[in-house]
């Protein structure tokens, strides 16, 4: 169970101090939780705040109740805290092999990673000894990240906009994905994303918007507002789009 | 034999016992043991010190290993090695030096290899240099390459220096003949105060040649790493250039690349990128739960890698 507590985050903009997120409390227990809402509403700084990337200006963020507001990027991944990229990482000379060991903290044989990434619609025989470099199309990179969030099973894993990049044929596999790796983990699969059938499954839908929560509860109460587009959605009226 | 000698020779050419085929290998400036095959011979040169190695045409599936080994402290080694490789041949050379320096003077070895590669030939040639020891005194390598490749041949090299060689000058040049391809790879990691100057000349004077010189070097602590590369298209040919270094600490790295076309058929290509680790690569790793510390070795391994 991640917990935020009157979280804050602000930069500093020519001499202004402006809030990315602000004093946001929020509880997150359920299997699956869709964070979603416009662009720029603060919905990766959140996740980057969970995984200890940014620090908040104000506020607590406890995991399982022990408060990890000053834990590292390190100490909250060894903690069970996964985060994948919305922007995978590439590497010269670091293989996809390499990435899934790492990722796995043992070192797997070749068939366990293969079982990774052939969840993830990757041939893992053409792909193992591939280096993450620039050779790689954006949506290989993506179903490496999400491989490697696999691989980790930790209790809490965050994925930013999984389906950027991944085509419409493969869209079905990742939402099996998504159950099956909550089946092995009996944690909490935070995803940030705009698609209808990612929020359809979500047991709670949370709507970030302006640095704040416009809202959260369950799919029936909140996928019928955001549907309606952001013309007249309620919970964007605040943001001028 | 004794341990630091055995344990040099295991760091500079894998090997672990006597090797199988052909070899020869130098210890503090003699020889230390050779084998020769039917179809490599190798003699000592009378002029000068060093070695003759001929391998007969059609030679394939062989491998020939000339470690150098320096554990006597200093000791100023020069030599001369030629390689005479034949038409049709498929070899692969293993040289290296290292060097165990537990002395407070300076210990030096600097190799000149000269091959002359005939027609439809394949040489894989892989050069390491290592250095230690717990002495003041320093290690210093100037390996020298000249490559003279004929038709339709080909030769990799490929060049590595990891550690502890305190000063190098490293100057391969290469003539590369009709149909023929070279491709040099670079790996260099120097720390402390160490320096490194690595100087390429490729002449790409044959019809449709082809050569790809690639640097990937990390510069730590407050070492100075110069990397220059010359490359000259001087008939229709194809040469691309690349050096890619990491920065660390208080190092630095220069680059320079020249790439001249003396024909209208000639493309030739040269890119350099140093940079320090990119932020985003460290803090993926560290997701994973590797430290800071420990997604920097990551990193610095697999660019090396």
């Amino acid at each position: 169970m991640i917990e935020l507590k009157n979280v804050s985050y602000s930069v500093n903009d020519d001499n202004n101090n402006v809030d990315i997120i602000n004093d946001v409390s929020l509880t997150i227990d359920e299997r699956f939780v869709a964070i979603t809402g416009p662009n720029g509403g603060g919905k990766s700084t959140l996740a980057k705040l969970i995984a200890g990337i940014i620090k908040p200006t104000k506020g607590n963020i406890y995991l399982d109740g022990k408060d990890i507001t000053d834990a590292s990027i390190t100490e909250r991944a060894n903690l069970g805290i996964s985060y994948a990229f919305q922007q995978p990482v590439r590497f010269k000379g670091i293989t996809v092999m390499d990435l899934i060991k790492l990722a796995a903290g043992k070192d797997i044989s070749v068939n366990g990673a293969c079982d990774y990434l052939s969840q993830v619609g990757l041939c893992a025989r053409d792909y193992i000894n591939r280096e993450v470099n620039a050779s790689l199309s954006g949506g290989e990179l993506k179903r490496i990240e999400i491989a490697m969030a696999l691989a980790r099973s930790t209790k809490l894993t965050v994925f930013d906009e999984p389906e950027a990049g991944i085509d419409l044929w493969s869209f079905q596999n990742l939402i099996e994905v998504f159950e099956k790796m909550h089946e092995k983990i009996n944690g909490s699969i935070i995803i940030i994303s705009h698609q209808e059938r990612i929020l359809d499954i979500a047991d709670k839908i949370v709507v970030i918007s302006d640095g704040k929560i416009a809202a959260q509860g369950t799919k029936e109460e909140i996928l019928p507002e955001v549907l309606k587009g952001t013309g007249n959605c309620k919970f964007y009226d605040k943001k001028e789009c | 034999m004794d341990d630091v000698q055995k344990r040099l020779l295991e760091e500079v050419a894998d090997l672990h016992k006597i090797p199988v085929g052909a070899y020869n290998i130098r210890a503090n400036g003699k020889l230390e043991g050779r084998a020769t095959t039917e179809n490599i011979n190798i003699v000592t040169k009378e002029d000068k010190p060093g070695i003759d190695i001929f391998v007969k045409d059609g030679t394939v599936n062989e491998s020939l290993h000339i470690p150098v080994i320096l554990s006597q402290s200093g000791l100023e080694d020069l030599v001369y090695n030629d390689f005479h490789i034949g038409d049709n041949c498929n070899v692969t050379i293993i040289a290296g030096c290292g060097i165990h320096n537990g002395g407070d003077k300076s210990s030096r070895h600097d190799g000149i290899h000269t091959f002359y590669i005939g027609d439809n030939s394949k040489v894989k040639y892989v050069e390491k240099h290592y250095g230690e020891g717990d002495g003041s005194g320093e290690n210093i390598m100037n390996p020298t390459t000249i490559i003279n490749l004929g038709k339709d041949s080909y030769m990799e090299m490929e060049t590595v220096q990891i550690k502890g060689v305190d000063s190098t000058v490293r100057d391969s040049k290469a003539v590369v003949g009709d149909g023929s391809t070279l491709i040099i790879k670079e790996k260099i990691m120097t720390h402390g105060k160490q320096k490194a100057e690595t100087n390429f000349k490729v002449d790409l004077n044959g019809m449709d040649c082809s050569c790809d010189v690639i640097s990937r070097s990390v510069a730590k602590d407050a070492s100075h790493q110069r990397f220059c590369s010359e490359i000259n298209g001087n008939n229709k040919c194809m040469g691309h250039t690349e050096c890619d270094a990491i920065i660390m600490d208080d190092a630095s790295v220069s680059a320079i690349p020249e790439i001249t076309a003396n024909c209208i058929d000639a493309s030739l290509i040269h890119e350099a990128a140093i940079g320090k680790i990119a932020g985003e690569q460290l803090i993926k790793l560290m997701t994973l739960g590797l430290t800071e510390k420990e997604a920097e070795e990551q990193i610095v391994n697999g660019f090396l890698k």
